[in-house]
């Protein structure tokens, strides 16, 4: 655990501002305190939560969340091809593990470093990175009416976050340049075509990309 | 808030679309592992995932207002930083610092 706690201290630092910012935003737009832990609780997603809370205040329909939960949510898809699962202790913990698997704890623990980390170090990883953004999420929104409306742009903690992470990965591709560009192209392309689907339409790009990139290189014996 | 019971069903859907998407792949896909192309899509994924995830962040930036130069300010900071000392807790509080205080004062919306 005390690894653990290191691990989420980077990832847990951009979550208790953003934690804030999602209380305070859910008592702003008059929903009650408690939502916002439910919130954060159950729906462990922090882009999506910012969306909910909007769809919620202008009563949008259930079916219309569900579709765009999925929107926002179906990059978790390509989570599963890498995240060290079968490292997971017991039934409870592989149940746990899937249901907190937020961006943050796919990132870290499928870093270079974290290649030796044990499934209970994980464990501890997501229940940490849950409880700061459930906490922060209620003192968010107990604290909200404190925060003078002036200072602003503490949200940029998330952008700052994938910045590190973006980078990091990127490290551990030892030289292997056309993956992130290839990523970036997709980003482009997506928020170009499909502004109303970015995330989607970015992430099937750019594994159809993979997917050719590997088919054209794949024949050469040294290339894995 | 108008009805408490409609804001715990929209959470209880967007828990169970969010949790669906994120277990139901693992019965899926963990036949698959062994793989070459799952092999080789699975090493390249991350880092291309968390470049789309900073796009993403950013793709609502006006680049020709001048509000977008703390952002951007920013980002350099975070970047330079993270490029020098390679300390995440480090580069995220200072670049968010810095966000914070250029849209706070200087490009005050």
């Amino acid at each position: 655990m005390r690894a653990a706690l290191k691990d989420s201290a980077g990832a847990g630092l951009a979550f208790v501002p953003l934690g804030l910012a999602f209380g305070a935003l859910v008592t702003h737009s008059g929903l009650d305190w408690w939502w916002a832990g439910l919130s954060a609780t159950l729906a462990f997603g922090g882009s999506f939560e910012f969306l909910l809370i909007g769809m919620v205040t202008a009563a949008a329909p259930l079916a219309a969340i569900a579709a765009s939960a999925f929107m926002v949510n179906v990059r978790h898809v390509f989570y599963a091809l890498s995240f060290p699962l079968h490292r997971v202790p017991g039934r409870l913990g592989k149940t746990y593990a899937t249901f907190a698997l937020c961006d943050e704890v796919y990132a870290l623990s499928t870093a270079k470093q974290a290649r030796s980390w044990s499934g209970r170090r994980i464990l501890w990883l997501q229940l940490l990175l849950h409880l700061y953004w459930a906490g922060s999420a209620v003192a968010g929104a107990l604290l909200g009416s404190l925060i003078p409306d002036g200072v602003t742009g503490l949200d940029f903690a998330l952008t700052a976050m994938f910045t590190v992470l973006a980078l990091d990965a990127v490290r551990d591709l030892r030289g292997d340049l056309p993956t992130p560009a290839l990523a970036l192209l997709s980003a482009l392309a997506a928020r170009l075509l499909f502004p109303g689907q970015m995330l989607l339409a970015a992430f099937a790009l750019f594994t159809a990309a993979l997917l050719a990139r590997h088919l054209v290189t794949g024949r050469k014996p040294t290339h894995v | 808030m108008s009805d408490p019971r409609y804001a715990v069903a929209a959470v209880l859907v967007a828990a169970a679309v969010t949790w669906g998407l994120r277990a139901l792949p693992f019965a899926v896909l963990t036949p698959l592992r062994s793989s070459r192309t799952v092999q080789y899509l699975s090493t390249r994924i991350p880092a291309g995932v968390m470049v789309i995830l900073l796009a993403y962040c950013l793709r609502d930036l006006p680049v020709t207002h001048a509000r977008s130069l703390a952002p951007l300010i920013a980002l350099a900071v975070t970047v330079g930083l993270h490029l020098w000392r390679r300390n995440a807790l480090l580069s995220i509080l200072a670049g968010t610092a810095v966000h914070v205080t250029l849209a706070s004062t200087l490009f005050a919306p």
